[in-house]
C-alpha cells in the first residue's frame, strides 16, 4: 500500500529530526509526561498501599479504587478538565496522576495483604518490629505484584497522554491529532507507530527493573502471581 | 482516503462549570441514540472476543504449551494505546465500525484468555476424574462438569473485559465511531461542559449496571456459589 511508502517518506523527511515539533522533542515531551504523572503516583499509592495492605485496615477501598478507576472513561475526564481549566500542564497532569494511581494502590496492597502469614510471624518471632517486618519481609516479597502495578500504570499513562494531545498537549499524539485534522494519514500512522513502540519500550525497561529489584527466590515463585496483577490492568 | 473531519481548535478555557438541564431535555434524543451506539460498541467486542478467547482458552487447557506464547501475543497487543491501533486501522477498514471493534475486541483478549485458562485449570483433578469415570468424556465433560466449576472465574474475566470495553469505547469517538464519547468531542468543541457531564455519568453508570447484571447473571448460573462465601 502507497501508504506505507508515504510513512517512510514522513520518517526519512529531515523536518522530522529538528525543531520543538521534532520526533525527539515529542518523545521527550511524551516521556516527560508519563514519568511525571508515574512518579507523582507511586509518591502517592505505594506509601498507603503499603501502609493499609501492612495494618489491614481499609483494604476494602484499596480494592475498590481500581475498579472506579476502570469504570471512570479518562478520556472524557482529560477533556472535560481542559474545557474547565484551560490547557495546562498541571490540570492534565493531576488527571494522569489520578489515573494512575489505582493500579500501584490495589497491587501493592494485595502484594503486602498477600505475604504468607507464617513468614510474617517468623520474622516478629526473630525480633522484626512493625516496620522492618515491613521493610525486610512483606515489601520484597510483594515487590513482583507492586512492580506489576508500576508497570501497568506507566503502560496506562503513555497511552492517556496520547489522548491529552486531543484537547492540546504535546507528546507524540499531537502527530496522530494534528493527521487526523488535516488528513494526513503518513503522519497519523507515523504517530500510531511511535506511540505503539514507545509503550512497548516503557513495559520493557520496567520488565528489566523488576527483575533486578525482585530477589532472585522470589523471580520464580510469584512470577505466576505478577502475571495475574496484570489481568487486572487498565487499558487506556 | 477521507479521515475524520477533526477540525483544528485551539483551547479554550472558560467554560461554565454549572450542568445545563435545558440542554439535556433538548438533546435527550441524540444522548439517547449515542448511548445505544455505545452499548452496541461495547457487546460487539466483548461477545467476539469471548467467542476467540474461548477457542484459544480451550485450546491452551488442551495445550499447555500454547499458553505462554498466546499470553504474550495477547499481552503485547493489549499494551499498544488504543487511539494508536483505531487509527492504524483506518487504512484497511477506513472510517467504518471495524475500525473500533477490531482493537476493542483485541483489547479483550488478554483478560478472558488468562480468566477462562485459570478457571478450567482450577477444576480439581478429582473431579475431573470422578466426571471420567462415571463416563462423561470430551466435550460432555466440558460442558458439563468443568464449564460449571470454571464460570465464576470466567465471568470475572467477562466482568473486566466489559466494563475495561466501556471505557475504551470513548475514544473510537476519533475515528468517527458513535458512542458516548461523541459526547465529549461536543463538549470539547464548544468548550461547554454539560455533554462531557452526561457522557461521563452514563458511562460510568452504564459500568456499574453491567458489571452489577454480570454478577447476578454469574449467580444465578452457580447457585451452589452463593452458599459458599
Amino acid at each position: 500500500m502507497e501508504v506505507f511508502a508515504d510513512v517512510v517518506a514522513w520518517f526519512t523527511d529531515p523536518a522530522q529530526w529538528d525543531g520543538s515539533n521534532s520526533v525527539p522533542a515529542r518523545l521527550v515531551e511524551h516521556l516527560g509526561y508519563a514519568a511525571a504523572s508515574t512518579l507523582v503516583a507511586i509518591m502517592i499509592a505505594l506509601p498507603i498501599g503499603l501502609w493499609v495492605g501492612h495494618t489491614g485496615r481499609g483494604g476494602a477501598l484499596a480494592v475498590n479504587v481500581a475498579n472506579v478507576g476502570r469504570a471512570v472513561p479518562s478520556f472524557g475526564v482529560i477533556i472535560l478538565v481542559v474545557v474547565l481549566a484551560g490547557i495546562g500542564f498541571l490540570p492534565v497532569l493531576i488527571a494522569l496522576v489520578a489515573f494512575a494511581i489505582p493500579p500501584i494502590l490495589t497491587n501493592t496492597y494485595t502484594g503486602v495483604r498477600g505475604v504468607d502469614a507464617t513468614v510474617r510471624d517468623a520474622a516478629e518471632g526473630m525480633g522484626m518490629r512493625g516496620w522492618q517486618v515491613l521493610r525486610h519481609v512483606e515489601i520484597p516479597v510483594a515487590m513482583p505484584l507492586i512492580m506489576a502495578g508500576v508497570r501497568t500504570s506507566s503502560v496506562q499513562v503513555v497511552a492517556t497522554a496520547t489522548l491529552a494531545a486531543f484537547p492540546g498537549l504535546g507528546g507524540l499524539g499531537r502527530y496522530i491529532v494534528n493527521g487526523l485534522a488535516v488528513q494526513n494519514y503518513a503522519q497519523v500512522v507515523a504517530g500510531a507507530l511511535l506511540v505503539a513502540l514507545l509503550a512497548l519500550a516503557v513495559e520493557a525497561v520496567l520488565a528489566a527493573i523488576q527483575r533486578l529489584v525482585v530477589s532472585e527466590g522470589l523471580a520464580r515463585a510469584n512470577a505466576d502471581a505478577a502475571a495475574e496483577a496484570r489481568m487486572t490492568s487498565t487499558a487506556a | 482516503m477521507s479521515l475524520s473531519a477533526v477540525p483544528t481548535v485551539t483551547a479554550q478555557a472558560g467554560g461554565q462549570p454549572g450542568v445545563d438541564w435545558a440542554w439535556i431535555e433538548r438533546n435527550a434524543g441524540y444522548i439517547g441514540e449515542q448511548f445505544v451506539e455505545h452499548l452496541l460498541l461495547t457487546s460487539i467486542p466483548v461477545a467476539l472476543g469471548f467467542v476467540i478467547a474461548s477457542a484459544l482458552g480451550l485450546a491452551a487447557v488442551r495445550w499447555p504449551v500454547l499458553y505462554g506464547p498466546l499470553l504474550s501475543v495477547t499481552g503485547l497487543l493489549f499494551t499498544i494505546p488504543s487511539l494508536a491501533l483505531f487509527v492504524l486501522l483506518i487504512a484497511f477498514t477506513g472510517l467504518t465500525i471495524w475500525t473500533a471493534v477490531i482493537p476493542l475486541t483485541v483489547y479483550t483478549l488478554l483478560i478472558l484468555l488468562r480468566n477462562i485458562v485459570e478457571g478450567f485449570r482450577g477444576v480439581p483433578a478429582a473431579v475431573r476424574d470422578a466426571a471420567t469415570a462415571m463416563g462423561f468424556r470430551g466435550v460432555r465433560r466440558i460442558l458439563h462438569v468443568e464449564l460449571p466449576l470454571a464460570l465464576p472465574v470466567v465471568f470475572a474475566g467477562i466482568r473486566i473485559a466489559t466494563v475495561t470495553t466501556i471505557g475504551l469505547v470513548t475514544v473510537s469517538s476519533l475515528v468517527g465511531q458513535g458512542g458516548l464519547g461523541q459526547l465529549f468531542l461536543d463538549g470539547f468543541y464548544r468548550s461547554f461542559p454539560t455533554p462531557l457531564y452526561v457522557g461521563l455519568v452514563l458511562s460510568v453508570a452504564l459500568a456499574v449496571t453491567a458489571d452489577l447484571l454480570l454478577l447476578a447473571l454469574q449467580r444465578a448460573l452457580t447457585p451452589w456459589t452463593r452458599t459458599v462465601s
